[in-house]
């Protein structure tokens, strides 16, 4: 390698012979992913707004509203219960919980990336905890929220539904793919599928941050001089998280 | 990493290159990370699947031409397929289709066409030791490998493949109950599509950081040889455009395995109602054709960026236009994702929303007809070298002049009404994306086999071979547009019996006839392939006399393509016939300070970057720990 000269002329970043912006690969490769991973769940949220928007709006008075498959449901009638504070109606509250948790794992995520840039490998090992412990703590919430959801209300409501040519009603409770208390099947079936998806995401996030702790823990990133593999896997959690939001709004708030 | 630029750097250099020099088999040949191998893991497999799809198309074209004929001599290979009188079961029929369809445009034109000459150029031509990543390449090749084994076994189901059509259409495909073809064999359709994308996206994100990261010095975006510029935008638009197949696709096997209406609403089957509502067929269609559209560009690209190349070098003349092909190939790149509904305009779409996309379809005539005409002008006045290479990249054009012309005619949304599901159809795709992109995939494997193989292949049986291929696509497909504009639809298993349909016949024999020996000649290619790798006459350092830097290799090159040092490069690929040089060509990697005799007065005043080109040599991947 031509060492002398190195120093006496300009780097060029598009001239070749550098990685532009001294990107590595793994990192641009991460941002490529995650560009593709953005058109997956633009397909699904895509989907899920228009058979949602296929459906009719509730245009009663809120106070009035009851669940049916004839209309789209209010989500703060359906996400309104908290663990522990049995029949007390706390809209969006344990959903707002869980989005909090996991914005704050980012943040932790970020304090963990900084420190690899310190080559600080105790702090790395700190963050990354904090990161691990907050996704698992959404999941958990996640699987609370699902376990309630499929588990459904106490009185459960009553459909109407042709069966042989006969008009049958009966009481249902909670949700499956197939039918849904709260409202059309498309809106379980879209919940279950779309969070389900970003649950996935999720997981493998945590998984991924387990192995960087793992690793840093036992020194690999300190023997190989950078802590990149933090920064990659970072801009995964951060991804994800930003999904979340789009989910959270789409799901939750319109 | 790259700032670092000690004395140790060489040790790790001759420390790497000790352990990389001598793996196993196992390593070299089958689980191999070298972009050269897998390139021809994907050749092979595309090959393979190739004759496939063709012979399949050959049965169900028999059934076309001859729907009488008896052909029980096919119970062998058929089985149960084949009934007692010896007719093809319609079930089998509608498979076949698929499963053509599928074949050619997943497995061979995409895989077999862009993981070939991905894989293989774009180290070779920006002058990069490898792939970005070689484990994610190996990981690309067995994903897709893995696919292919799926959708193979799926051919030995007793229920048959897939039969709904390559496009899947539910509620069909949702519903098991529906027909043959959408039971078990439409789940592995499903799951080997999923690994099959997969293998695309891990393919796709390496060609671009490859691209990005890993050119030499001197290779700057406006240096890159046009095959570059095409496998770069293909791997962007199948990067994007290929995870909405898969949100699709997961959405539908919901809907056929755990009850979901995703897809589904208000259906009777045998009289039964279903319970399923709420769902959307139509949507189905807009995620498909999302990847649909630009997947026929996915196909496309690569074989026009190959074509530009084999052109330039063989009329030995620049490439006419070089910035306006970039251009139209970011056009047509970037129109791709939004004309999706084109083939949507009999699904009961507002017609104004339909005069939108027509409008927009219409569009993408002006970029191609930028690239034809380019091409039409690179090779007036050439000193034309017709190489089979040569041909088959003239023969690419000559199809997608006349198959473009077609997609006029289609993109109008009140003619499409008339002509849509029909042969006309049938005929335009096959010639502007089919046999064009195949004819893009045969001028590679004939202009790069020396390097790949380091042999020739046999110039006679080449052209031969292109003789008859260019005759017979033209002799298939041409009669085709007659009788779709006279009606005859689609995806039927016999249409000419009645006697209004009678009149189809006579063309639908001559088309069968036709397709049977097109399908023959590929044998001379085959022969022709397999038996140049062991006997061909041994390959020159620069047989096409091209200036692209993979022919600065060694005739085999090993492991890192160049020994020592990778080349710099200091100016286009194009500099052909240039008045003044001793030769007609100028290769890539030869300074200007050496030409001055044919140099001109701007080009002298690179002469001062030479020094600092020269001096930027940072992303060299022996230099670097890996």
């Amino acid at each position: 390698m031509a060492a002398t000269t190195t120093d006496t002329l300009p780097r060029r970043m598009w001239l070749g012979g550098i990685e532009p912006m001294k990107a590595s690969y793994g990192k641009l490769m991460m941002w490529f992913f995650l560009i593709s991973d953005t058109f997956t769940f633009s397909a699904l949220l895509v989907s899920y707004g228009l058979v949602r928007f296929s459906y009719p709006a509730y245009d009663g008075a809120v106070a009035d509203f009851t669940f049916s498959n004839l209309y789209w449901p209010i989500p703060e009638k359906v996400y309104e219960a908290v663990p522990f504070l049995h029949g007390i109606e706390l809209p969006l509250v344990f959903v707002g919980i869980m989005t909090f948790i996991l914005i704050f794992s980012s943040v932790t995520m970020v304090l963990a990336v900084e420190a690899g840039h310190r080559m600080d490998r105790s702090a790395v090992e700190v963050y990354m905890l904090w990161t691990i412990l907050g996704g698992f703590t959404f999941l958990g919430c996640q699987a609370w929220e699902w376990a309630h959801f499929i588990h459904g209300t106490e009185g459960g409501s009553v459909i109407r539904e042709i069966v042989d040519g006969q008009w049958v009603e009966r009481t249902i409770f909670g949700a499956n793919l197939t039918e849904n208390q709260y409202g059309p099947p498309a809106f379980a079936d879209f919940f279950f599928f779309i969070t389900g998806f970003h649950g996935t995401h999720v997981f493998s996030g945590v998984l991924l941050n387990i192995l960087i702790y793992y690793r840093s823990a036992t020194g690999y990133y300190d023997r190989r001089g950078h802590y990149e593999m933090v920064e990659k896997v970072g801009l995964y959690w951060h991804f994800v998280d930003l999904v979340w939001v789009f989910v959270f709004t789409f799901f939750y708030l319109v | 990493m790259s700032t670092l630029s000690t004395g140790t750097d060489v040790v790790v250099y001759e420390e790497e290159h000790v352990h990389h020099d001598d793996p196993n088999f196992w390593r070299k040949y089958i689980f191999s990370e070298d972009h050269k191998v897998i390139a021809k893991q994907y050749l092979i497999t595309g090959i393979f699947w190739a004759m496939l799809g063709i012979a399949m198309s050959v049965v169900f074209r028999i059934q076309l031409g001859f729907p009488d004929a008896d052909i029980s001599w096919l119970k062998p290979v058929l089985g149960q397929w084949i009934s007692e009188t010896g007719k093809l079961d319609p079930n089998f029929y509608l498979a076949l289709v698929t499963m053509h369809g599928t074949i050619m445009v997943f497995f061979v034109l995409t895989a077999g066409l862009s993981g070939t000459f991905s894989n293989f150029l774009i180290p070779l031509q920006i002058g990069a030791r490898d792939m970005a990543s070689g484990f994610l390449n190996m990981l690309s090749y067995w994903f897709f490998f893995t696919a292919s084994v799926v959708m193979f076994a799926s051919l030995f189901l007793q229920t048959g493949p897939a039969a709904g059509g390559w496009v899947v259409y539910p509620p069909l495909s949702a519903l098991p109950q529906a027909h043959l073809g959408s039971e078990l064999g439409m789940s592995l359709w499903l799951i080997s599509m999923a690994l099959f994308i997969v293998s695309q996206l891990l393919g796709g994100i390496n060609y671009i950081t490859t691209v990005i990261n890993l050119r030499t010095r001197g290779m700057t975006f406006n240096k890159l040889p046009l095959t570059i510029w095409a496998f770069l935008i293909t791997a962007v638009l199948g990067l994007i455009s290929f995870p909405v197949l898969l949100s699709a696709a997961l959405l539908l096997i919901f809907d056929r395995n755990f009850g979901t209406s995703f897809y589904l609403s208000e259906i009777y089957i045998a009289g039964e109602a279903l319970p399923n509502v709420g769902g959307s067929p139509i949507l189905f269609q807009h995620l498909f054709w999302f990847l649909g559209h630009p997947e026929v560009y996915i196909v496309l690209l690569p074989a026009l960026g190959i074509t530009s190349e084999i052109i330039a070098t063989n009329s030995r003349k620049p490439i006419f236009g070089y910035r306006a092909m970039i251009a139209s190939l970011l056009g047509i790149a970037f129109l791709a994702f939004i004309v999706w509904a084109h083939h949507m305009f009999v699904t009961g779409m507002n017609p104004f929303l339909g005069s939108v996309f027509m409008f927009l379809t219409l569009i993408i005539a002006v970029p191609s007809a930028v690239k034809a005409f380019n091409y039409i002008t690179t090779l007036w006045k050439g000193n034309i070298v017709f190489t089979p290479a040569m041909l088959f990249s003239i023969g690419l054009v000559s199809f997608f002049v006349s198959g473009g012309l077609t997609g006029i005619i289609l993109g109008n949304s009140a003619l499409d009404i008339q002509l849509h599901d029909t042969y006309f159809v049938v005929a335009h795709f096959h010639i502007v994306m089919g046999a064009a992109s195949a004819f893009g995939f045969f001028a590679g494997v004939y202009h790069w086999f020396p390097k790949m193989f380091g042999r020739m292949m046999n110039n006679t049986l080449g052209q031969i071979h292109f003789w008859m291929t260019f005759i017979g696509v033209y002799l298939v497909f041409f009669p085709l547009h007659y009788i779709g504009i006279a009606g005859f639809p689609r995806r039927y298993y016999q249409f000419t019996t009645y006697d209004f349909t009678s009149s189809y016949t006579d063309l639908n024999m001559f088309v069968t006839v036709a397709a049977i020996l097109t399908f023959f000649a590929q044998f001379i290619f085959i022969y022709n392939f397999f038996s140049s790798i062991f006997t061909g006459k041994r390959s020159p350092q620069n047989p096409w006399r091209s200036n692209t830097l993979e022919w600065t290799t060694p005739i085999k090159p090993g492991h890192g393509n160049w020994p020592g040092e990778i080349p710099a490069v200091y100016r286009w690929s194009y500099d052909y016939s240039k008045p003044g040089a001793a030769e007609d060509f100028i290769p890539q990697n030869v300074p200007y300070s050496q030409t001055l005799e044919s140099n001109l007065p701007h080009e002298n005043e690179e002469i001062k970057m030479e020094a600092e080109i020269e001096a930027q040599n940072f992303n060299d991947q022996f230099d670097q720990p890996h």
